[in-house]
């Protein structure tokens, strides 16, 4: 299993042709507390970087985008009863959702973690 | 001028400070060939209160006063009786000139009648949750129609024909520009309401069905039925309520199964004003809370553990969400919303339930006293405080010369639906409280001769 | 002689005070107050109804069978409820009110008592035309006083609030452009835009895209013009800007947008820097909403009801909305879906139920016949004059991002930059409360980070803009070194911070009976 990050703070595992998404965890820092998290419905279709889930601060609502394209299997349906999951765990029990890959090659040009660090160092 | 605080001396100080010469000279952003460099000329200077107030006055009495007539108007904004206290309170100036409550900690008092005033929608309506209040009750059944677009995704909305006129027109004009497809028929003067008609025309398609309770004809029909057809269908069933104070005698729609319900609330403590500032009033299952428009309040703590309101789930908001928002609605009708929770807590329930059994009763008297009327009709089997009358004659003339004669004698429906020729000779008939049995004999008695 | 020593001693001994609780939880003036559910019942009434007549019911068989749960109180028990809730409330009666874009003015009282005057607030709105020709003239002479402050052809009365007068402009350029088979897509904002002009023309059904600033905090003229193209529908602006500036080059972007067939709509929230001194009609407008809750000094009430008429170009003018009054010989008409065939084919049909917000029109028009048009050319005056001191005399302690762009008109912006690690504009907003002071609009405009808008209007006094300043300082001050105990402010209002954070996670919007309360009523 391999983990990859987007410059828009989101982070994949990848396992198989399923990709688990959540936000990372200076993403979540960022943003503050975390109030709510609207998720995709199991079986919608996303083209990479569509809008996949917002999240809710108190002050702020945020666009998760989908990283790659795909369809979604399975949204994390803990979050909507305890979105604070996303401030406490977010690149482990606060994942968003998984999706069935569509095309493994939208993985080139993502970053792994050490390029990630490397980039918000450099924000 | 006596709004003005400055004085010429305070004025050369300021400007010195500032660095310029005249306030002139802080307009220099504005093209020259805009900048006026004097007064507008064709308007006239200022003036004292004194003129002031006896040029309103003249203009003010102009108008026949309702209070002063015997008076039976409604079809969507009645008149009751204010306690003096409601008008004594919403004039305190923390209240009257204060802003929307976004700095909680010296807001406490708006935000405290906000959590108030919800709860009491909520129950009244028979519903889980209320916002703080919408522009008026059109815009708010519209506003019903779009979340019922964004919950079900789909797009047809079936609108009763007793829903009031206006408040169709309203919905029509916006549907015109969201793509929303309303089916609509003008009403029949008949006894019954059109339950049949909605559930006959329910599909798969089909958003929501927005009823009124009681219609604009003043009919009052169970909505169980109709609430169980749409939810079978997995639409969302809408009433709106231009009269509250009839829920002090009638089953709440939350308590039938309406999923939305939207109102007028101008007939609790803000009075007829000409049709505004009125109150929106917004109630729903808690369900569909996050896709309810309009600004909320909700309870929480301050940093030493004390009880405290706060504005909240605002990332609905158009402050925030931008093109995203679920409205474009930025104000609610906060004073008036005061307004009617103070009226609704002198109320209480039971000063709620015997107002409603007053305002029924002179509404039958009044509907009794008409039948024996040659020439009237009354097309209600059921009604709360109006109801529809057929005359013998074209209805808006028969108004017109009711006025004529010092009696506000009730709403033409040619005045509510000019396209629709067979329903010219309804009248709408309003009675409330504030009506006496004077009033009733003044208009039997007017009729009379005007028919014969 | 006689001794008597009751009452003594009359002279006060300091005693040191440790901040010990009260048992009530009241501190002297300010009283706690619980909800109207904890202390009033259901069978309580403020209110004495005469005895309802013996009647048949004819409610249809649905009459209610369940309690509503709607607790009643006295009426001297309601009077203190409410009086005690209004004291924990800052208003402009209290004291000053710089609420960046909002326009806090004081509120004449002559205008609450002209809204009240039964020949106004007892009339229904579908009365016979002929019994309310008072009425039909008040939004006629305020209809005129708009046209003609604006320099615009006509004017639409009906729009709620600014927002619903945003919505009616929009609604009224597309109406226009459908009507000569011009269907277009696009409405360019500014980024430093009042967050509803994006939602309004999104609204609309039209795609919303930026126009970018120049540093100085205008529209920038030339990114602009390279963007205009046969999809544009509009621009909407605001003038002055959200950043408190006259956008100079407003008649060369109405004139650039006309050329390409589009519209201009302006958003008149800031009107008040300019009423009496420029007319947006000269400037090529086609549509401006104004909100007599600002600008006309009609009060704002804890957040509404406002109201927002939209005054329209020649162009615009045959769509605006129904309803509205015309004069005649014979006297006033109301043009309501009736007539509107005949008269008014192109409008693009009715916003609202009745005729808008008259109780506002009574007040605004008493206000602006109280100024007249040599009061309002002052109005605008002052109001410039005080934020530009206000700006001036404290440009040195805080960071005014566009100070050097000359003048400021009738708001003057801050930022929080260079306040101490961990200090920001939310600190100063909240030690101000503790001053004595309502809070100036924060975090907005977004294009600067960590704004603070002042506006102070011209209704405040210069020693009421010195005493500010003089505070605004010192909280800065304090900020940018670090005083810690500014991160608790306030201290002395009502209540400390709330957590917003809980009341969005669980949201409590309703009051319900304690679960103790509900088990032992059971029992």
């Amino acid at each position: 299993m391999s983990r990859y990050f987007t410059e828009e703070h989101e982070w994949i595992d990848v396992d198989g042709d399923i990709a688990t998404v959540g936000i990372t965890e200076y993403a979540q820092e960022q943003l503050g507390d975390i109030v709510f998290v609207e998720l995709p419905a199991e079986g919608a279709k996303f083209d990479k970087g569509d809008d996949a889930a917002v999240v809710e601060s108190v002050k702020a609502a945020s666009d998760v985008y989908a990283p790659i394209s795909g369809e979604v299997v399975e949204a994390n349906g803990a979050l909507e009863e305890e979105p604070a999951l996303v401030n406490s765990d977010p690149e482990e029990d606060g994942w968003f959702f998984k999706l069935r890959v569509a095309d493994s090659s939208e993985f080139e040009g993502l970053m792994n973690e050490a390029d990630y660090r490397k980039f918000i160092a450099g924000l | 001028m006596r709004y003005l605080p400055l004085t010429d001396a305070d004025r050369s100080e300021m400007l010195n400070v500032i660095g310029v010469s005249s306030i002139d000279d802080l307009f220099v952003d504005v093209p020259a060939e805009a900048r006026l460099t004097a007064k507008i000329a064709d308007l006239p200077d200022h003036a004292s209160e004194l003129s002031v107030e006896r040029h309103m006055g003249k203009l003010a009495r102009q108008n026949m006063v309702a209070g002063d007539v015997p008076f039976f108007l409604g079809a969507g904004a009645y008149r009751h009786h204010v306690p003096a206290s409601v008008d004594h309170l919403i004039q305190r100036g923390e209240f009257l000139t204060a802003y929307t409550p976004y700095q909680p900690e010296i807001a406490q008092g708006t935000l405290q009648v906000l959590f108030e005033f919800q709860t009491q929608v909520a129950r009244l309506f028979g519903c889980d949750v209320a916002n703080a209040s919408m522009y008026d009750g059109s815009t708010a059944c519209w506003e019903a129609i779009g979340m019922a677009r964004r919950i079900t995704k789909r797009g047809k909305a079936l609108l009763s024909s007793g829903l009031h006129p206006h408040y169709v027109s309203v919905a029509k004009t916006m549907a015109k520009f969201t793509g929303d497809q309303l089916v609509y028929d003008t009403p029949t003067a008949e006894a019954a309401a059109d339950i049949e008609t909605l559930i006959a025309g329910i599909d798969r398609d089909t958003s929501c069905v927005v009823v009124q309770y009681p219609d604009i004809l003043g009919r009052i029909a169970d909505l169980s039925a109709l609430a169980d057809k749409v939810h079978e269908v997995g639409a969302l069933l809408v009433a709106v309520v231009t009269e509250p104070v009839a829920l002090g005698a009638i089953t709440p729609p939350g308590d039938m199964g309406a999923d939305i319900v939207v109102g007028e609330g101008q007939s609790i403590g803000v009075g007829l004003q000409f049709g505004g500032p009125y109150l929106g009033l917004f109630a729903c299952k808690q369900k569909y809370v996050r896709q309810m428009p309009g600004r909320l309040c909700g309870e929480t703590v301050d940093a030493e553990g004390k009880r405290g309101f706060v504005l909240t789930l605002s990332t609905r908001e158009q402050h925030i969400r931008r093109e995203k928002a679920t409205s474009n609605i930025c104000t609610n009708s906060g004073l008036c919303a005061l307004a009617f929770s103070i009226h609704m807590t002198l109320l209480g329930e039971k000063g709620l339930t015997d107002l409603a059994a007053l305002n029924h009763g002179r509404a039958v008297q009044a509907a009794e006293a008409l039948e024996q009327v040659p020439g009237v009709t009354v097309v209600n089997d059921s009604f709360f405080n109006e109801f529809t009358v057929t005359l013998n004659k074209d209805a808006r003339e028969v108004a017109r010369t009711l006025a004529d004669c010092g009696i506000l004698g009730g709403v033409s429906l040619g005045r509510l639906f000019p396209e629709a020729a067979d329903l010219a000779n309804g009248l709408i008939v309003g009675v409330t409280e504030t009506t006496t049995e004077e009033d009733i004999d003044a208009l039997c008695a007017a009729l009379k001769e005007i028919l014969a | 002689m006689t001794m008597l020593k009751e009452g003594r001693p009359t002279r006060p001994v300091a005693v040191a005070h440790e901040g010990r609780p009260t048992t009530t939880g009241n501190k002297a003036l300010m009283l706690e107050e619980a909800l109207i559910f904890e202390i009033g019942s259901h069978d309580t009434t403020g209110v004495d109804i005469a005895p309802a007549p013996e009647v048949k019911s004819r409610l249809g068989g649905l009459e209610r069978r369940k309690a509503l749960a709607l607790p009643g109180l006295s009426e001297p028990e309601t009077v203190r409820h409410y009086t005690r809730l209004s004291r924990q409330n800052y208003g402009i009666d209290l004291g000053f009110f710089p609420l960046g874009s909002c326009t806090m003015k004081h509120n004449p009282r002559l205008n609450e008592k002209v809204a009240r005057m039964p020949g106004f607030a007892d009339i229904h709105p579908l009365a016979p035309v002929a019994t309310v020709q008072g009425a039909l003239g008040v939004i006629h002479e305020l209809a005129e006083w708009l046209k003609t402050l604006t320099g615009m052809a006509a004017v639409a009365m009906s729009p709620k609030a600014g927002a619903h007068g945003e919505l009616c402009g929009l609604l009224a350029i597309r109406a226009a452009l459908e009507a000569r088979g011009d269907a277009r897509s696009v409405v360019l904002v500014p980024e430093s835009a009042h967050g509803t002009n994006p939602a309004t023309a999104a609204f609309c059904g039209y795609a919303v895209e930026d126009i970018p600033a120049t540093p100085e905090g205008r529209v920038d003229l030339a990114a602009l013009e390279a963007r205009l193209g046969p999809d544009v529908a509009a621009v909407m602006i605001t003038n002055p800007n959200t950043c408190g500036l006259f956008e100079r080059d407003l008649k060369k972007i109405a004139d650039a947008v006309h050329g390409i067939g589009g519209f201009v709509y302006c958003d008149g929230a800031n009107f008040n820097a300019i009423v009496g001194r420029v007319r947006p009609g000269d400037l090529g407008v086609d549509a401006m909403h104004i909100n007599l809750h600002k600008t006309f000094s009609t009060p704002h009430g804890g957040g509404g009801p406002g109201s927002g008429p939209v005054v329209f170009s020649a162009a615009l003018a045959p769509f605006a909305p129904l309803p509205f009054v015309e004069k005649t010989d014979d006297g006033y008409v109301l043009v309501e879906e009736e007539t509107a065939g005949e008269h008014h084919a192109g409008s693009f049909g009715r916003m609202v139920a009745f005729h808008g917000q008259m109780g506002m029109f009574t007040r605004a028009l008493t206000y602006i016949m109280s100024h007249g048009s040599d009061g309002l050319r002052q109005v605008s005056g002052d109001a410039v004059l005080n934020a530009n001191y206000i700006l001036r005399s404290l440009e040195g302690a805080l960071d005014a991002p566009f100070a050097g762009s000359g003048p400021c008109m009738h708001e003057a912006l801050f930022s929080d930059k260079g306040m101490a690690e961990g200090f920001t504009t939310l600190d100063i907003a909240k030690g101000l409360i503790d001053e004595g002071f309502h809070p100036m609009t924060v975090y907005f405009p977004l294009v600067v980070h960590g704004a603070m808008l002042v506006e102070p209007t011209e209704t405040e006094s210069k020693a009421a803009l010195d005493q500010f300043i003089t505070a605004f300082r010192s909280v800065a001050e304090r900020a940018k070194v670090g005083d810690e105990a500014l991160k608790g402010a306030p201290y002395f209002a009502p209540r400390r911070r709330l957590d917003e954070t809980l009341a969005a996670r669980k949201p409590v919007l309703v009051w319900t009976e304690p679960a103790a309360a509900v088990a032992e009523a059971a029992e």
